[in-house]
């Protein structure tokens, strides 16, 4: 079965916009999928319902068999504790050091000292920023920062990584490297979808496209591209 | 092992509370001196309050119908109407005052009483012989006073009408004027730190924001500003409580326990000066959590 499944989904923001018309999309567990699409297109939004932070006002939204749309917001953290959420603006907390940044989210789990620990420093490690635990976030480089928030992620080993434009304010060569750890994470098991706008990365990586056009699935390509000729 | 795990967590969040009051050591002032202040008005209208209650109390218990009864009785009639005047309800105790011992008593308060006293004998004594009634609800000391003045060989009663019904009335409104000051200043506190700590939580938005999306729930997003909000309190009520403690068993010890007249008596300091202190920290504490955790809500989707 499909560890993720879009069921004609809708999205009507009470301002009247309409983001989603009826969307159905399929993601396999251990899959790494490209969401491209204009701005405008409802990639947004649908990451954002995937961590519910935005409801659907239609269809459901199945994740690991469980209707995420159905989750009354008290109970969203148990959702968001399953998975990882990576963003454009890195989202970290300047006064913390980049192991503060990653082990405070074990510690308000609960985890003692040592098992925070012993993952946070894997966390980092896997990201390859084992040397730099103690500097704080404004001493780090744009790729450096993105690689914190990545480690912060999967520092409880969610079973599906977001990253909504995990490159939109990185160089072509910083965002190459945030995509090879992205792969590495991928190939330890975890789920990963990706929005983004960068053509030269999906071309380069060949993963599964799907393509958002004003709100509706346009195309869906396994190993696919970002085809020049389409409007985005 | 879950138990472990939230005594980890309450830990952390108490490690993190006392931090952010450092931290945003400014704003957290702000928070503290409000509550100071507060308290240490509560404190004052606390012990005037009390202190208020405390000798209407003594000067309720102290009051006495003075029975004068008509000088031809003889001590079979008198102890007569002392039966019946013990019949009535509402009696505490009656005390026998006879005339002799008055004027004995009288010669011994001034030179020129002593000197007329002393040239009457036994029989041209014009005193009469009293009883002392004092009663046990004195708002109803009238009623009393009127039922013991229809016994047959009553001359005439007194209980300082009208003085002691005013004196009373006075000290209720008082009373009153103090609590209502108090409540009212509890509330003001209370919007006052919500909006101060408000002002903490806004420069933390982007705080609770990533706790959110990382999977913090409400309740463990809210506990570390609940706690700062109880150290706030807590810090906030030293003041007052010192200046309870010091304050008042100065004023005690200065004063000998009385103010103006021998009527005014104060409330022993101890252990009464615990015992404000004790709720000025109760207020505190309360005050603070509920401030912090109202303001924080704002920022939760609940």
């Amino acid at each position: 079965m499909e560890f993720i499944r879009i069921i004609d989904v809708e999205k009507t923001y009470p301002s009247g916009v309409t983001a989603l018309y009826g969307l159905n999309l399929k993601i396999k567990k251990g899959d790494f999928t490209f969401i491209i699409g204009a701005s405008g297109s409802g990639k947004s939004t649908l990451m954002k319902m995937l961590y519910r932070e935005e409801k659907p006002t239609g269809g459901e939204i199945i994740i690991g068999g469980v209707n995420v749309a159905k989750l009354k917001n008290r109970k969203v953290y148990k959702l968001r504790r399953k998975l990882g959420v990576v963003f454009q603006d890195f989202k970290l907390l300047p006064k913390l050091t980049v192991y503060e940044n990653v082990a405070f989210v074990l510690e308000m789990f609960g985890y003692d000292k040592n098992e925070v620990r012993a993952k946070t420093l894997k966390a980092l490690d896997l990201v390859g920023l084992k040397e730099k635990v103690k500097s704080y976030p404004s001493e780090l480089s744009g790729g450096e920062q993105q690689r914190v928030a990545i480690a912060r992620a999967i520092v409880n080993a969610p079973k599906l990584l977001i990253c909504d434009e995990p490159t939109g304010n990185l160089d072509p060569d910083t965002s190459l490297e945030i995509m090879k750890v992205l792969e590495v994470i991928n190939n330890l098991g975890t789920t990963v979808i990706v929005v983004t706008h960068d053509r030269d990365i999906v071309n380069k990586m060949k993963k599964r496209v799907i393509l958002l056009d004003k709100g509706r699935l346009k195309k869906d390509f396994e190993k696919g591209t970002y085809d020049k000729n389409e409007k985005h | 092992m879950i138990k472990m795990k939230n005594i980890r967590i309450l830990l952390k969040n108490i490690r993190d509370g006392l931090k952010n009051i450092v931290r945003n050591f400014s704003l957290s002032l702000a928070s503290i001196s409000c509550i100071t202040v507060t308290l240490l008005i509560v404190a004052v209208s606390m012990i005037g309050s009390y202190n208020v209650e405390n000798f209407t109390k003594v000067i309720r218990d102290d009051f006495t119908i003075v029975v004068y009864m008509n000088n031809d009785l003889d001590e079979d009639k008198e102890s007569k109407i002392k039966d019946e005047i013990e019949k009535l309800s509402n009696i505490e105790s009656i005390e026998y005052n006879s005339k002799k011992e008055i004027a004995e008593n009288m010669k011994k308060e001034s030179e020129i009483f002593n000197t007329i006293i002393s040239s009457w004998s036994e029989s041209e004594n014009p005193l009469y012989d009293t009883y002392l009634v004092k009663v046990k609800d004195s708002e109803k000391i009238s009623n009393a006073a009127k039922r013991i003045k229809k016994i047959d060989g009553v001359v005439m009663v007194k209980y300082g009408e009208g003085m002691i019904e005013s004196l009373l009335s006075i000290f209720n409104i008082i009373e009153k004027i103090l609590i209502i000051t108090v409540l009212s200043l509890i509330i003001v506190t209370a919007f006052l730190i919500i909006n101060t700590i408000k002002i903490t939580i806004f420069s933390r938005q982007e705080e609770i924001e990533i706790k959110r999306l990382v999977g913090a729930s409400n309740f463990s997003i809210k506990q570390p500003f609940v706690i700062e909000g109880l150290f706030i309190g807590l810090i906030g009520s030293i003041i007052p409580v010192i200046s309870t403690i010091y304050g008042y068993s100065t004023l005690y010890e200065k004063t000998g326990g009385v103010l103006f007249s021998k009527f005014i008596t104060l409330v022993k300091p101890f252990p009464f000066v615990f015992i404000v202190s004790f709720v000025l920290i109760v207020i505190g504490i309360v005050v603070g959590m509920i401030g912090s955790s109202r303001a924080v809500r704002k920022y939760l989707k609940i």
